[in-house]
């Protein structure tokens, strides 16, 4: 175990949770703002996938990488406005509607991929412009902390600066009482005049923008390029980060943080010949137990509180 | 003509959704294709043109059914497990490990190597139903993760333990050939999976709709708390229903192999347990229904890859097809206008007195 310990516990370590952290904390922070309002938008995979794709062929094109940002936000935002208008209008289930929405994205990303690239694998045919890497100032020449937090892709800390923003928009703001009103209860918020449809239907465009920044980074700072279902999973994984943290922001950043810390020790292990299929099977199984745990604790919450009534 | 409308409302829903789907399907070719008749021909026609992409329709539909009905039964019971995939999984590498250790005679290797595959298959529908029935912990959630288990806990098995060294890929050995299903009488490529698959389906539109136990299930998933009033043990009911479910796909991931692969040598997981929720959506949850909607996804496989073979238009499109067809189709109140203007049509037209009876 020596030298695993030894790489463990240095800087670089650290660098690559936040690194990983990254296209994870964005689409959990995008599930917890839709939790919160009641309307679980399952369809991050999707959502990722399309933005990805989108910004890096309009990045391609343009050369211009805020065109590119645009798009994929519109992109990300209209796949929410989506969801949202077969469940609140055509009334689908949520599940099943994000369901077909990731197979949409899956499938149509790879489809225009072959019809552009002429390649069913990846865009490295098509050199896609990145975000840039920060070197933070002062905070960059403190030893350890520094090679750590310094250095990071624009976009990561836009993640972390995304966790303050979720704080101010769920308690301080008007929008956020009522997403979180419209999620305790909503009858009792439509019996106070507010619009529940509305409210969930923001609370699925904004989950939607936050899902279109983890996309954008997986292939324009992760990579510079975009893979046939580049997202592997994360979108399904940000759903378990999002539970696990409560949908609460400070939650939701520890939980994130976790799954980063999980994923670079299963990379960190490959090379000390330990089988990488076991290895990969431990985020799924903590969440599995993590969520247990958690919903164990709601069931006891649940009956002290029947308790007092 | 009304009446007729609203007796078969669904039925018409579902196909206006289907057409509007090929509808897509046919103006993407007519956009990107360069001949774009023969590749319509290629997509919508060529399965039924020869003799071989018929029976591999056939064959392509065996695994689809199983899954499809796998997730039906805890769907039925609004239970939102999407595990049939890492069942599956995990049943065919049970399967394959049983069928490679032990040797027999067909008679009994055959059910008793299905059997262990259920089992497998069982467990991972087990473990998300307790949780969701004793902790209420999101089913959804865990059997997502559960596939991910399946998939890396059986490689890990696989090539670990059972690797055939011998062989230039990453499969296992070979499964005793008394574990062999063979292709039917007269046929070349379909073989008796499609016979047990169709079994399943008649077995499970049996116990959905002509035992207790289905109406149970059914009840659970009309109302939660009504079933729990009229004394239906929920918590037996939402364990059992994704027991059934992980069961039936571990068989049809296993029933595949014996088929055809006759090894394990799935590296990347097969999405026959995404298929499954796809064509459960299609059929409603109806197990007869499943098995049309199985057909005409592998009618849609069949004609996208002999598309991707001969013309310019990739496969994907099918995708793009599927997807379309199931997010109008999960749409409830897609079209419901329209049925309630035919209602109070309808309504009107029996209110106004005639003079004589009819």
């Amino acid at each position: 175990m020596g030298p695993l310990l030894d790489s463990i516990l240095s800087p670089a370590f650290g660098f690559a949770i936040l690194r990983i952290m990254t296209p994870i904390l964005f689409p959990t922070i995008g599930v917890a703002i839709s939790s919160l309002a009641g309307s679980i938008n399952i369809a991050m995979e999707g959502t990722m996938l399309m933005s990805a794709f989108t910004g890096v062929i309009v990045s391609y094109f343009t050369k211009n990488i805020y065109l590119a940002l645009l798009a994929g936000i519109l992109v990300g935002v209209t796949m929410g406005f989506v969801l949202g208008y077969f469940h609140l209008k055509l009334k689908a289930d949520i599940i099943l509607s994000a369901i077909a929405l990731n197979m949409f994205a899956s499938g149509f990303t790879i489809f225009m991929l072959f019809l552009i690239a002429k390649d069913k694998g990846t865009s490295i045919s098509l050199r896609s412009l990145v975000f840039p890497d920060i070197h933070l100032p002062l905070i960059k020449e403190i030893p350890i902390i520094g090679e750590i937090l310094s250095g990071h892709n624009l976009l990561t800390y836009v993640a972390i600066l995304s966790i303050i923003f979720m704080y101010f928009l769920i308690y301080k703001t008007r929008l956020g009482l009522r997403i979180r009103a419209v999620g305790q209860n909503p009858d009792a918020a439509e019996s106070v005049g507010i619009d529940v449809k509305r409210i969930k239907l923001y609370s699925l465009l904004i989950s939607g923008f936050f899902g279109a920044l983890g996309g954008l980074y997986l292939s324009m700072g992760y990579v510079s390029w975009f893979g046939r279902d580049m997202t592997a999973g994360r979108g399904f994984i940000a759903v378990a980060a999002s539970n696990l943290g409560g949908h609460l922001p400070l939650g939701v950043f520890i939980s994130s943080l976790f799954f980063g810390l999980i994923n670079a020790i299963s990379i960190y292990l490959a090379p000390l010949r330990l089988p990488s299929e076991f290895t990969h099977l431990i985020p799924y199984v903590t969440t599995i137990i993590a969520l247990t745990f958690y919903s164990i604790r709601m069931t006891r919450k649940k009956k002290a509180y029947k308790g007092k009534i | 003509m009304d009446k007729f409308i609203l007796n078969y409302f669904n039925t018409i829903r579902i196909s206006i959704a289907i057409s509007i789907g090929v509808a897509i399907s046919l103006f993407l070719i007519l956009i990107i294709s360069k001949d774009p008749g023969a590749s319509i021909g290629y997509l919508f026609l060529s399965p039924f043109l020869s003799r071989i992409r018929l029976e591999s329709l056939i064959s392509v539909a065996a695994p689809i059914i199983f899954c499809g009905i796998a997730i039906a039964i805890p769907f039925q019971a609004k239970i939102f497990n999407v595990g049939a995939e890492g069942a599956l999984f995990i049943g065919a590498v049970a399967g394959v490990v049983f069928a490679i250790v032990t040797k027999m005679p067909p008679l009994i290797h055959i059910p008793l190597t299905l059997l262990v595959a259920g089992l497998a298959g069982g467990i991972w529908g087990l473990i998300p139903g307790f949780l969701k029935a004793k902790w209420n912990t999101s089913e959804l959630v865990v059997s997502l993760m559960m596939n991910y288990v399946a998939y890396f806990l059986g490689l890990y098995i696989i090539n670990y333990y059972f690797r055939d060294k011998a062989a230039g890929a990453l499969v296992s050995l070979r499964i005793s050939s008394s574990a062999w299903i063979s292709t039917l009488p007269f046929f070349s490529r379909t073989s008796w999976s499609i016979v047990i698959a169709l079994t399943f389906a008649l077995l499970v539109y049996f116990l959905l709709y002509h035992t207790t136990l289905g109406y149970e299930i059914r009840t659970t998933g009309f109302n939660l708390h009504f079933a729990k009033f009229g004394g239906i043990n929920v918590f037996k009911i939402i364990i059992l229903a994704q027991i059934i479910g992980g069961f039936i796909a571990g068989v049809g991931g296993m029933t595949e192999i014996m088929a055809i692969h006759r090894r394990f040598n799935w590296q990347v997981s097969p999405g026959f347990g995404w298929d499954g929720v796809m064509v459960a959506i299609i059929g409603r949850n109806h197990p007869i229904l499943i098995i049309f909607a199985s057909l005409f996804l592998a009618y849609l496989r069949i004609g996208g890859h002999h598309l991707n073979l001969m013309s310019d238009v990739p496969y994907e499109m099918v995708s793009v097809i599927q997807s379309v067809i199931i997010l109008l189709i999960t749409a409830e109140a897609f079209l419901v206008q329209w049925k309630e203007r035919i209602t109070v049509k309808e309504a009107e037209r029996k209110e106004i007195p005639h003079g004589t009876t009819s």
